[in-house]
């Protein structure tokens, strides 16, 4: 679904990517942990090209992310179909980024109607379903503000889900949260695993990525250190670096 | 909660200490209350305030006229402006160095350039050319390298009948009003979280549809109340209109009434009076305007949400 080649992404002088080789499997559930300034979210970003990586290759479901390869030669796409390929990637933001202008459904519709074309009752009802799924169908009307951390978490992963994505970018889902509100999101993302979603998940839930990932993958100083299965990762961590990163956060 | 109050231990008894007095607010009360006094005493004895007279003069249908072209004028040069505005802070904040500059350009010139004097250059613009036209620029050159002979303009106006009276005012006013705004927008625009126009694009929605549906609409909390005092402000400035002038519009009228009669005083009262009464009017407006732009910002449940929420989880949808 995700396979990404020596992907490489600087800001100005500082290297924040240096060669990220990955691959995610359709309906796999990767989790990516490591320090802050590691690179995770960024590599995340580069995902869906909110930001362009500078070196390397990117593909998303076969299709090459921001550029379109014709002879030995990459062009930029348009930002028209750019978006298009953002239509099937979500994406759940660590500071949720609801529209506050809109309810809870609107913010759910508003892509499904401006972007796809959706009737606004067709929407209107898939977006209750949806809001509904992530425990929230008596909350449609409620703006962001008037709703908790963790409300306004799933109310982002619902939007997200209206777009109907082949796969979902979480980053740092849950670090905004007041820590009794971390298990209801986690239960949705537990939930939408189990559907068979494929989801990059950047996270400092050891406990989700355990349980729930089919692979954990530790980055540090933008290089993927160590990549296998969560259990044996968190257990029997072979490099150093992840050595070193595990004994301070379990 | 009645349960509580039972079981929670008496609470002591309740303090009733000497306030602090405060003389300065007494005499700062008197003071004021001397002067207004004095004020309406001078409005009632003066008698060269010839309030009978000014009521008279105060709504005859030219005055009433010049009051509806005012507002007329006033809310064309805000629309306009707001548009400008618009245009020119989305131009300023691209990407492209050369939309960026033109827009630094016009807010230079237009803010820099007084209204009055604005005004008085557009009012004789006719001076400048004769007609102006709209065509292929450059056309003379152009038929001349094809080697023909003619132009290429399809409208033709006469330069000292449009950039005369209201439309001469109107584009002053509005392109002055639109450097402000362009100002005002920005800011409002910059005022966005960056993290909403990331979601927007993570949506897949278009640069137009983001700008249009999740940036303005929010940028606009911060962009009404400054517009507020903007269309106060353009009230009291189509006075100015006299540069051109809009013989038509309130002061004018005003003031034309007070020349002739010889009765200054009280025609400049009422125009005291009519800016007071239609600049509250706008601040009505305003008010409601606000509170239509800072929805989803610190507002709780409402009763009629919290009902209905109620309502349905009773109903067991859920």
């Amino acid at each position: 679904m995700v396979r990404a080649e020596k992907v490489h992404k600087s800001f100005g002088h500082v290297e924040v990517l240096r060669g990220i080789d990955l691959e995610v499997a359709p309906r796999e559930v990767m989790c990516v942990i490591g320090p802050s300034g590691s690179g995770k979210s960024t590599f995340l970003r580069c995902i869906n090209h909110l930001e362009k990586i500078d070196a390397g290759r990117l593909w998303v479901d076969g299709r090459l992310v921001g550029y379109r390869e014709k002879g030995d030669k990459l062009h930029e796409l348009r930002d028209k179909e750019v978006s298009a390929q953002r239509r099937d990637i979500g994406m759940v933001f660590q500071r949720f980024n609801l529209f506050p202008h809109m309810t809870a459904l609107e913010n759910v519709i508003e892509a499904p109607t401006r972007v796809k074309g959706m009737g606004k009752q067709e929407a209107r009802e898939r977006g209750a379903e949806l809001l509904t799924r992530v425990g929230l169908g008596d909350r449609i009307q409620n703006y962001p503000n008037q709703l908790s951390g963790g409300q306004q978490q799933r109310v982002a992963i619902a939007r997200a889900l209206a777009m109907e994505p082949k796969l979902m970018l979480f980053d740092e889902p849950t670090s905004a949260l007041d820590p009794e509100l971390v298990g209801e999101v986690l239960d949705v993302m537990r939930g939408l695993a189990e559907t068979g979603m494929t989801m990059v998940v950047v996270t400092h839930e050891m406990g989700f990525a355990r349980e729930v990932g089919d692979t954990l993958v530790f980055m540090d100083d933008g290089l993927v250190v160590e990549a296998g299965d969560p259990r044996q990762v968190l257990t029997d961590p072979q490099h150093q670096r992840t050595q070193a990163f595990l004994s301070k956060v379990l | 909660m009645a349960a509580e109050t039972t079981t929670r231990p008496a609470p002591p008894e309740q303090i009733r200490a000497v306030p602090v007095r405060h003389p300065g607010r007494w005499i700062g009360t008197a003071v004021i209350a001397v002067l207004a006094a004095m004020f309406v005493h001078m409005l009632v004895t003066n008698a060269a305030f010839q309030w009978a007279f000014m009521f008279d003069n105060m709504f005859t249908p030219p005055v009433l006229r010049g009051a509806q072209t005012t507002l007329i004028m006033t809310v064309l040069a805000m629309v306009i402006g707001v548009l400008l505005g618009i245009v020119f802070a989305v131009m300023r904040l691209s990407p492209n160095p050369v939309l960026s500059g033109a827009a630094w350009v016009y807010v230079w010139f237009f803010r820099a350039i007084p209204r009055y004097v604005l005004l008085f250059f557009f009012a004789n613009l006719g001076a400048l050319y004769g007609t102006y036209e709209l065509g292929i620029p450059f056309d003379h050159q152009l038929m001349g390298l094809l080697g023909l002979s003619g132009d290429l303009r399809f409208l033709g106006l006469n330069g000292n009948q449009i950039f005369a009276g209201f439309t001469a005012g109107l584009l002053g006013l509005a392109l002055s009003e639109g450097a402000y705004m362009a100002e005002i927008v920005r800011a409002g625009m910059q005022s966005v979280d960056p993290g909403q126009t990331e979601a927007a694009s993570a949506l897949g929605m278009s640069r137009g549809a983001t700008l249009r549906r999740i940036v303005l609409p929010q940028a606009m909390r911060v962009i009404v109340p400054p517009t507020g005092n903007e269309t106060i402000a353009m009230l009291k400035d189509t006075s100015l209109l006299i540069a051109v002038p809009v013989t038509s519009e309130l002061n004018f009228q005003l003031h034309a009434i007070g020349s002739r009669t010889f009765q200054i005083i009280p025609l400049a009262v009422a125009s005291i009076l009519w800016y007071l009464a239609l600049a509250s009017l706008l601040m009505i407006g305003q008010y409601f305007v606000e509170r239509r732009f800072s929805r989803g910002v610190g507002s709780r449940e409402t009763r009629a949400q919290r009902a209905e929420r109620q309502a349905r989880t009773v109903g067991g949808t859920h």
